[in-house]
């Protein structure tokens, strides 16, 4: 049974294991265990980013393509669910319209440059995704009248999850169910069926062609797959994930714009987030995502105790700064890329291997 | 049985080598477009320049870029760096000096600017040798990886230079003699401009003298071609190479110095932001020609600033529409490099 819904990939490392049960019982619980909006709004943007980052893993690590637009169709999403719920009444009709219509336009947007540049060699596709996306982000804070501009966009939503909204009167278990804890576990819901079908996905023959692909794309092609077809498929298949993550992400936020969800500081953290959990296996966007969210909101918190004791020391000062908490998750990624291509992930369960 | 005459392979003439005069053209032709779009002579005459201007900075921060990819494959997506850490060596330089700045002499100015520049360079040239040995040397020759560890090499670069220069943004001042505008009969010319396109005509024209009248140019240049074949001939390609890594970051650095004197102002992000032009520019030369590089640099200069002026809406997208008429018609680039 769980063997099935995992699609036979299960994490073959006990660590493993372990870390992914406290990472799912840690977001189940939040709303019981860590009282308060800020950590409700952490345990939201991990399941968020988790779906985001796991998409992003179905091309880079699986297929072995590099793209910087990945974003951009995340933004898609986002402004979809955003542009049709400040133009229309908040009913889950128009919310179900906005993601639709998103869907469509990532579906088509990919396709077009998957067909016309994926059959050039990864770094020119690496330099014109990188062009494309820079262009896509100028052209979303210059429609102003139909995207908010640079301001974004603020609308309401449904109102079962709305913040107005109450479950019951009384508490549970000391918890008031509100329309934002209970938005929460829509979001997670939707997380976890995400990610089951893309595991499913990537363990399909087709999600075997893309790994054939991404080791000898040449030999592939040799035993009579059609490339460009699978990387063309591979590419359409993540952009729509994508853009799913970007509707949780306006939902979530009640708000979109420009930096939230287009800018190319969040595809360089999901670039960061991948390898630093491992290419190439879906668990590792969990525990990417998971660990480099976690270091974003509370790793601060922590420099800044270490930042009090080194107040005379005048490097290490500055290294250790409360604001430089990329520079420590930058080094990880650059050692990750160089010396760990498997990351995280890749390194428990090469030590279980080699222990059983 | 007829036998082949032999000829004496000694007694042909050398075929000579035949320059693709084409895409020069592009240039005239563009700016004379330009001309009636643009309604007064005097503006356009002011657009030129600052096109120009602003083409060879990214002249000069580029060319190293494509041909560290010309010789080695080697595509540095952690190039903008530099360029940020040469414009904050100059605010740190140009700082103390800053009396010889605020002088009216050119003389005086000329000794704040230059050792900025100078010491911009050599910063960037020793850290673009650390950079090489430690980000690029681990993942030769495999291009996912390479993306990956230089764009993280970016990121801790940038975030470093936040820890020693704070996040904000540094006003970087023109020194005295250099503000101000020549006028032509109407046309009014900013003086740093004319300094820029000197500086960069002038690091063209070295690069140009370097590559085809020295024996490491020679080398460069087969390195571009064959790499294999250099290295049979028992040159060290990878020295050759560290070489023009070096001298590619130095070439950032003093980019990166005008880059910050132009717009008078210096941020951590800047690098990062000029990233996708240079790709746009790499892309459009031809990925390991330099005169690709040059003249794919003007005109993308040219047209950002004719654009600019014509329509500003346009002026967004002019590059990456740029790029596009230009793979159009030429899907290597201008000057496509034999091999590739």
């Amino acid at each position: 049974m769980i063997r099935s819904l995992f699609s036979g990939d299960l994490p073959r490392s006990k660590v493993l294991v372990a870390l992914l049960i406290i990472i799912f019982a840690g977001l189940v619980l939040t709303p019981f265990l860590f009282p308060g909006a800020k950590a409700l709004n952490v345990a939201a943007k991990i399941c968020i980013f988790i779906t985001l980052v796991a998409s992003f893993d179905l091309l880079l690590g699986y297929t072995g393509i590099v793209s910087f637009a990945h974003t951009m169709f995340f933004g898609i999403g986002a402004y979809g669910v955003a542009i049709a719920l400040s133009n229309r009444p908040p009913t889950w009709g128009t919310v179900f319209l906005g993601v639709c219509a998103a869907l469509v336009a990532s579906l088509l947007l990919s396709l077009l440059i998957g067909l016309f540049s994926l059959r050039v060699k990864a770094m020119f596709y690496a330099m014109i995704t990188l062009a494309v996306a820079t262009a896509f982000q100028t052209l979303a804070s210059q429609l102003s009248e139909f995207t908010g501009g640079e301001d974004g966009l603020t609308f309401k939503v449904p109102e079962l999850i709305s913040p107005s909204f109450s479950l019951r009167e009384a508490p549970f278990l000391g918890v008031n169910l509100d329309g934002r804890v209970i938005a929460f576990y829509l979001l997670l819901v939707v997380t976890v069926v995400l990610f089951l079908v893309m595991l499913r996905i990537v363990n399909s023959p087709f999600g075997r062609v893309l790994q054939a692909i991404r080791e000898n794309a040449f030999r592939a092609e040799a035993l009579g797959y059609r490339t460009v077809i699978y990387r063309t498929g591979s590419s359409v298949l993540s952009a729509l994930f994508a853009t799913l993550a970007g509707c949780l992400l306006a939902l979530w936020l009640r708000y979109n714009g420009p930096d939230t969800s287009l800018s190319f500081e969040i595809m360089l953290y999901i670039l960061l987030m991948v390898v630093i959990g491992g290419m190439g296996t879906l668990y590792g966007s969990v525990v990417g995502a998971t660990l480099f969210i976690f270091v974003q909101n509370y790793l601060q918190d922590l420099l800044k105790v270490a930042n009090v004791g080194l107040v005379k020391v005048p490097v290490l000062r500055d290294v250790v700064h409360p604001d430089r908490w990329l520079l420590w998750l930058g080094f990880l990624f650059v050692l990750s890329a160089a010396k760990f291509p498997f990351g995280i992930v890749g390194k428990l369960r090469l030590g279980a291997l080699k222990r059983s | 049985m007829t036998v082949l005459s032999p000829t004496s392979p000694a007694l042909e003439p050398l075929p000579e080598v035949r320059i693709d005069k084409i895409p020069m053209l592009l240039l005239p032709v563009l700016a004379l477009v330009a001309l009636p779009l643009v309604h007064s002579f005097s503006t356009w005459v002011t657009l030129t320049f600052a096109g120009l201007a602003m083409g060879m900075i990214i002249f000069i921060i580029a060319s190293g870029l494509t041909l560290v990819f010309g010789l080695m494959d080697v595509l540095n997506f952690g190039h903008g760096v530099f360029i940020t850490l040469g414009a904050f060596i100059a605010t740190s330089v140009m700082g103390r000096l800053a009396p010889w700045v605020e002088s009216e002499s050119l003389a005086r100015n000329l000794a704040a600017v230059i050792p900025a520049m100078l010491a911009g360079m050599a910063v960037t040239g020793l850290v673009g040798l650390a950079f090489e040995r430690l980000v690029i040397k681990p993942v030769y020759g495999q291009p996912l990886r390479q993306i990956m560890t230089t764009m993280g090499g970016m990121i801790v670069g940038i975030e470093l230079i936040k820890a020693v220069w704070g996040g904000q943004s540094i006003p970087l001042l023109l020194p005295a003699a250099m503000r101000g505008s020549l006028l032509f009969g109407d046309a009014a010319v900013e003086k740093y401009r004319i300094i820029a396109v000197g500086v960069g005509l002038l690091v063209f024209g070295v690069m140009l003298w370097v590559l085809s009248r020295t024996k490491v140019g020679l080398l460069i240049r087969v390195g571009v071609q064959d790499r294999e074949m250099v290295e049979s001939l028992g040159y060290r390609i990878g020295r050759l190479f560290i070489g023009v890594f070096v001298t590619g970051s130095a070439l950032a650095g003093l980019g990166g110095v005008m880059w910050g004197l132009y717009q008078q102002s210096v941020t951590p992000e800047m690098g990062s932001e000029v990233n996708v032009l240079l790709f746009i520019v790499i892309i459009i030369g031809g990925l390991g020609s330099v005169g690709g590089c040059f003249i794919g640099s003007l005109l993308v200069g040219l047209v950002a600033n004719y654009a600019g002026f014509v329509a500003p809406k346009v002026a967004l997208f002019s590059n990456i529409i740029l790029m596009v008429a230009v793979l159009l018609w030429r899907p290597q680039g201008l000057y496509p490099v034999v091999k590739r």
